[in-house]
């Protein structure tokens, strides 16, 4: 499975998981505390600098993860637009851009196991509560191993439906498939149980 | 012990694969995401602390940096996204779905239907509502304004997801852990 960390090596990636993550967590209360859309301009156009300082490559996918904010952009416009207060609305999708953007540019720049070594520190003291590293690190190995077990079956299924049906694909296929997840849960822990537990 | 390890896992990865299978339809010619189908029934199939851990399991992988959100969004940008609040609300929609399957002894299919709802369309909508209530800098009302265009569909996905939990109840009772 690909993950969203940038194939182009920049010297971002080589700084450590956990001093990006303090970084992008203060960096995103001071953006939600600025509160002139002039300031907030400038922080856009740093980041945006930053983004480019990497290639036009790192950039270019730097924006198609802003993709999914547009409608939210299109809705502040044409609100603020419509109140004639053009001001709170550059600062409010100055905000939701910036926010977006700097969390985005570490999880470009920091490779899935960092970030996983990261998180099981982070989870480290739930150990109290009776959750062990070691299971939660087995926890997340089989997601990621099993989503693309699960999708393979979801597209076997989706093709033995288009084998049969004229009608495009539709709901009924999620029965069988969280039939499949189900089996497979249970086939897992034999297994486990089989190679002495957890 | 190995068991539950394994089902919350398996659905972790289920919710992921819902969002991730391109177009079902639910209704004719609508492609809708089914992703929030897989909270649903992580809570109506696991019941209330294993479906919310599935989701928490699903959406730590989501924080580390894996495409696993419908349309292969993912990352540490949308927990600061205005959708934050739905994501806020994955786990808790999945915990009350649950809590009503276990708590309330009728029929499977009822129990999920009114669990689903409570969970996946009250929970989930009130949390995602003051999510962009806040990032957006709206009010309550406008912020619940363009909540309301997905009611019909997950009212819909509320309907599968009774239907699918019965099924599974009918052929792995032993499976439905809400229930078992």
């Amino acid at each position: 499975m690909l993950t969203l960390t940038s194939p182009v090596e920049t010297w971002l990636h080589r700084w450590p998981a956990g001093v990006k993550l303090a970084m992008v967590a203060l960096g995103t209360v001071l953006i939600f505390a600025i509160k002139d859309p002039w300031i907030m301009g400038l922080v856009v156009a740093a980041l945006m600098l930053a983004y480019l300082a990497q290639g036009a490559r790192f950039a270019a996918q730097g924006l198609r993860l802003l993709h999914p904010l547009w409608p939210f952009f299109l809705i502040l416009a044409l609100w603020h637009l419509w109140l004639a207060e053009p001001r709170q609305g550059l600062l409010l999708a100055g905000r939701m851009l910036s926010a977006v953007a700097l969390a985005n540019l570490v999880t470009m720049t920091t490779r899935l196991d960092a970030m996983l070594a990261v998180l099981e520190r982070l989870l480290a003291p739930l150990v109290h509560l009776g959750l062990r590293p070691r299971v939660l690190a087995l926890a997340m190995a089989l997601v990621i191993r099993f989503v693309p077990v699960l999708l393979d079956k979801a597209g076997q299924l989706r093709q033995a439906w288009r084998a049969r049906s004229p009608r495009r694909v539709g709901a009924q296929i999620v029965l069988p498939l969280a039939l499949a997840a189900l089996d497979d849960a249970d086939h897992v822990a034999e297994a486990l149980r089989a190679r002495g537990g957890l | 012990m190995e068991r539950n390890l394994t089902h919350i896992a398996l659905f972790a990865a289920l919710i992921a694969v819902l969002g991730l299978v391109p177009k079902i339809d639910l209704v004719s010619g609508v492609p809708i995401t089914a992703q929030s189908l897989g909270i649903m029934l992580c809570g109506t199939v696991l019941g209330a602390k294993r479906g919310a851990l599935a989701v928490l399991l699903f959406l730590a992988l989501v924080a580390a940096g894996l495409p696993l959100l419908a349309g292969g969004r993912g990352g540490l940008g949308v927990f600061a996204s205005p959708t934050v609040g739905y994501l806020v609300g994955f786990p808790l929609a999945a915990f009350t779905a649950g809590l009503v399957v276990e708590r309330w002894r009728i029929s499977i299919g009822v129990a999920a239907f009114a669990g689903a709802v409570l969970g996946g369309i009250v929970v989930m909508h009130l949390c995602g509502i003051l999510g962009m209530a806040a990032i957006l800098g709206k009010s309550l009302p406008e912020a619940a304004m363009l909540a309301l265009p997905f009611l019909a569909g997950d009212l819909l996905k509320s309907g599968l997801a009774a239907g699918i939990t019965q099924g599974l109840a009918r052929m792995r009772p032993a499976s439905v852990l809400s229930r078992a």
